[in-house]
């Protein structure tokens, strides 16, 4: 199936020697480290209570001693708070939803955008992507990252872009069909969906359509789909990896060997740490994936706990790329699900209950996944309050619920409304969620 | 003119109703009327019983976990024939209000009578609109006696 050429968008960084990498990692660590002391309150007060100093860190070495950053950073510190260079250098917001009710975001100055830009650029041209080629992006342009993401990465290649943003299925595979897209960039549910489709009109991929390779992201995925999806389409289907507060889409991609995401790593360095002891571990051990930005200049970010699980290699890729690689996300060290794409944490969903008047603050989240697209259904329980002897009352107060959910999470759910104590209370941890997706 | 109605939240299950009724049978519970409302994913059953039995039947579903809640509906009687209940309805359009949900009784005070419960967007308006019409209804005592 793989009818794609295998490029390397630049090989002098892509392919750098891994000792000249670690060389180059650690000055631009060091430069990152001296930024934020002397610019975010945050990072300069971390530092002071740990008693390191921005000379203590002198390469690759020392990132150890750094201080980590949470989700709950940028909440806390929004939305300017983190920002390392002057609001009036800032040329770009992208956000994500935080843990709780309020949003994350990220300021991207002109060097950021082009940093992510080259990121992205890579990550297309491994997937066989070249200024010849037609990139359909079904990301969601937006404060979302993944649209603009691609777009970038599109339009730094000199590759023709179709900004088709999500949704319209139907207008999608005209557009696709009519303009010859080439390489598609969407969420792998969203790729098995439209193939589907495509399939169901009777479009033979093969002969109606010039689709070659797909690059897939924003949510976990597994084997299986991505066979599912390469006989769908006929395509290459690469996946990819990123999130707002580092870049967006292209921190890591994979090549056409499709055997683990090669990690920008001339932008980024990535740590496994045990989620306990906050302990490094080394390349082979599952653990906590972290990043540090070294030339982000905007929002860099040190020590970002990801929580997302993972193991990394540098074993030699056969693609040429020297970029260590990140295995698929085995799991979560906290809560979070990504549906549809979005990061959902159930505490969300709890700061939407506990903020409505005479809602009882016990849920069960099911998630399953439904004709290739993901599903929310959140169960509430019924109250005195929330219960009026006509089916409209009570529907009424089942659309307010949806639509605060709506408001906070960013995606569309199903209430329904179960019998009081019917949903398990915590003792303990309490089961928040049934997640009946096979990843 | 008003009596009292007992709502229960049900969730939309297999036996739900059957539970429901099982509870209030062996509590001694006597219904008098009952209707089922019914959406996809809840149901809203409204009983009717004497006035003796309103609290301990509320108290009853209560202490076994149900959301019960009592609230005010009109029991009106038309007479029983052909256009009986339309004619009924026709006044109430034209007084611009509208009927929330109604449904029969099994009994009425005599017979060529039959007696409904009804819900209408506006409680008040309906008692005088009732009145001044010389519509029949029944009070909690009247009920109580059927």
């Amino acid at each position: 199936m793989s009818q794609s050429e295998r490029r390397i968008f630049n090989p002098a960084m892509e392919c750098i020697d891994r000792e000249q990498l670690r060389k180059l990692q650690g000055e631009r660590l060091v430069e990152t480290v001296k930024r934020e002391y002397e610019n975010v309150p945050m990072y300069r007060a971390r530092m002071d209570a740990a008693g390191i100093k921005p000379e203590d860190i002198r390469g690759l070495d020392d990132l150890k001693y750094l201080p980590f950053t949470e989700k709950t950073d940028l909440r806390d510190y929004y939305p300017f708070g983190l920002l390392a260079s002057p609001k009036k250098d800032i040329i770009r917001i992208q956000g994500s939803s935080g843990t709780t009710g309020k949003p994350i975001v990220s300021g991207y100055t002109r060097n950021d955008i082009a940093v992510w830009s080259e990121m992205m650029a890579r990550t297309l041209t491994a997937a066989g992507a070249t200024c010849e080629d037609v990139v359909q992006v079904t990301y969601g342009l937006g404060l979302f990252t993944g649209g603009f993401g691609a777009y970038q990465g599109a339009d730094k290649l000199g590759a023709m872009v179709i900004p088709m943003s999500s949704g319209n299925t139907q207008r999608q595979i005209t557009m696709m069909k009519d303009l010859g897209t080439t390489i598609l960039c969407c969420t792998p549910s969203y790729a098995t969906y439209l193939g589907e489709t495509i399939r169901e009109m009777g479009i033979d991929p093969g002969k109606d359509l010039k689709l070659k390779a797909g690059c897939f992201g924003a949510e976990p995925w597994t084997e299986e789909m991505r066979v599912r999806i390469e006989q769908l389409l006929e395509i290459d289907a690469c996946d990819i990896y990123g999130l707002t507060e580092i870049a967006g889409p292209g921190v890591a991609f994979e090549c056409l060997e499709k055997h683990g995401m090669h990690i920008n790593e001339d932008h980024v360095i990535a740590e496994i740490i045990n989620p306990a002891t906050g302990e490094q571990l080394p390349y082979g051990m599952p653990g906590e994936l972290v990043f540090t930005t070294i030339t982000k200049t905007g929002q860099p970010m040190l020590r970002y706990r990801t929580h997302d699980i993972c193991t990394l290699t540098d074993d030699k890729c056969a693609c040429g790329r020297t970029l260590a690689r990140m295995g698929r996300i085995t799991g979560r060290t906290d809560d979070m699900l990504v549906i549809r794409g979005v990061n959902v944490f159930p505490s969300q969903i709890e700061s939407v209950l506990v903020g409505a008047d005479g809602v009882a603050p016990h849920y069960m989240l099911i998630v399953d996944r439904v004709n290739s697209s993901d599903t929310l259904e959140v169960q509430v329980e019924m109250t005195e309050d929330m219960f009026g002897d006509t089916v409209s009352h009570i529907e009424n107060v089942r659309k307010y619920i949806t639509g605060q959910i709506k408001s906070v999470v960013g995606i569309a759910s199903k209430v329904t409304l179960v019998a009081p104590k019917s949903i398990p209370r915590s003792e303990g941890k309490a089961k928040r969620v049934i997640d009946k997706r096979k990843l | 003119m008003f009596i009292k109605q007992i709502s229960v939240f049900l969730e939309n299950h297999p036996g739900a109703l059957r539970e429901m009724t099982e509870l209030l049978g062996k509590g001694g519970v006597d219904l008098l009327a009952l209707s089922v409302a019914d959406t996809q994913n809840f149901g809203i059953i409204r009983i009717i019983v004497e006035s003796a039995q309103i609290d301990p039947a509320v108290q009853l579903l209560r202490d076994n976990g149900y959301i019960a809640k009592v609230n005010h509906v009109i029991c009106a009687e038309v007479p029983d024939r052909p256009l009986g209940l339309s004619e009924l309805l026709a006044m109430i359009e034209k007084a611009n209000l509208s009927v929330e949900y109604m449904y029969s009784f099994q009994r009425a005070s005599s017979q060529g009578e039959a007696a409904l419960i009804l819900r209408l967007n506006n409680g008040d308006k309906a008692a005088k609109l009732f009145q001044m019409n010389n519509v029949k209804t029944l009070s909690q005592e009247q009920v109580d006696a059927l």
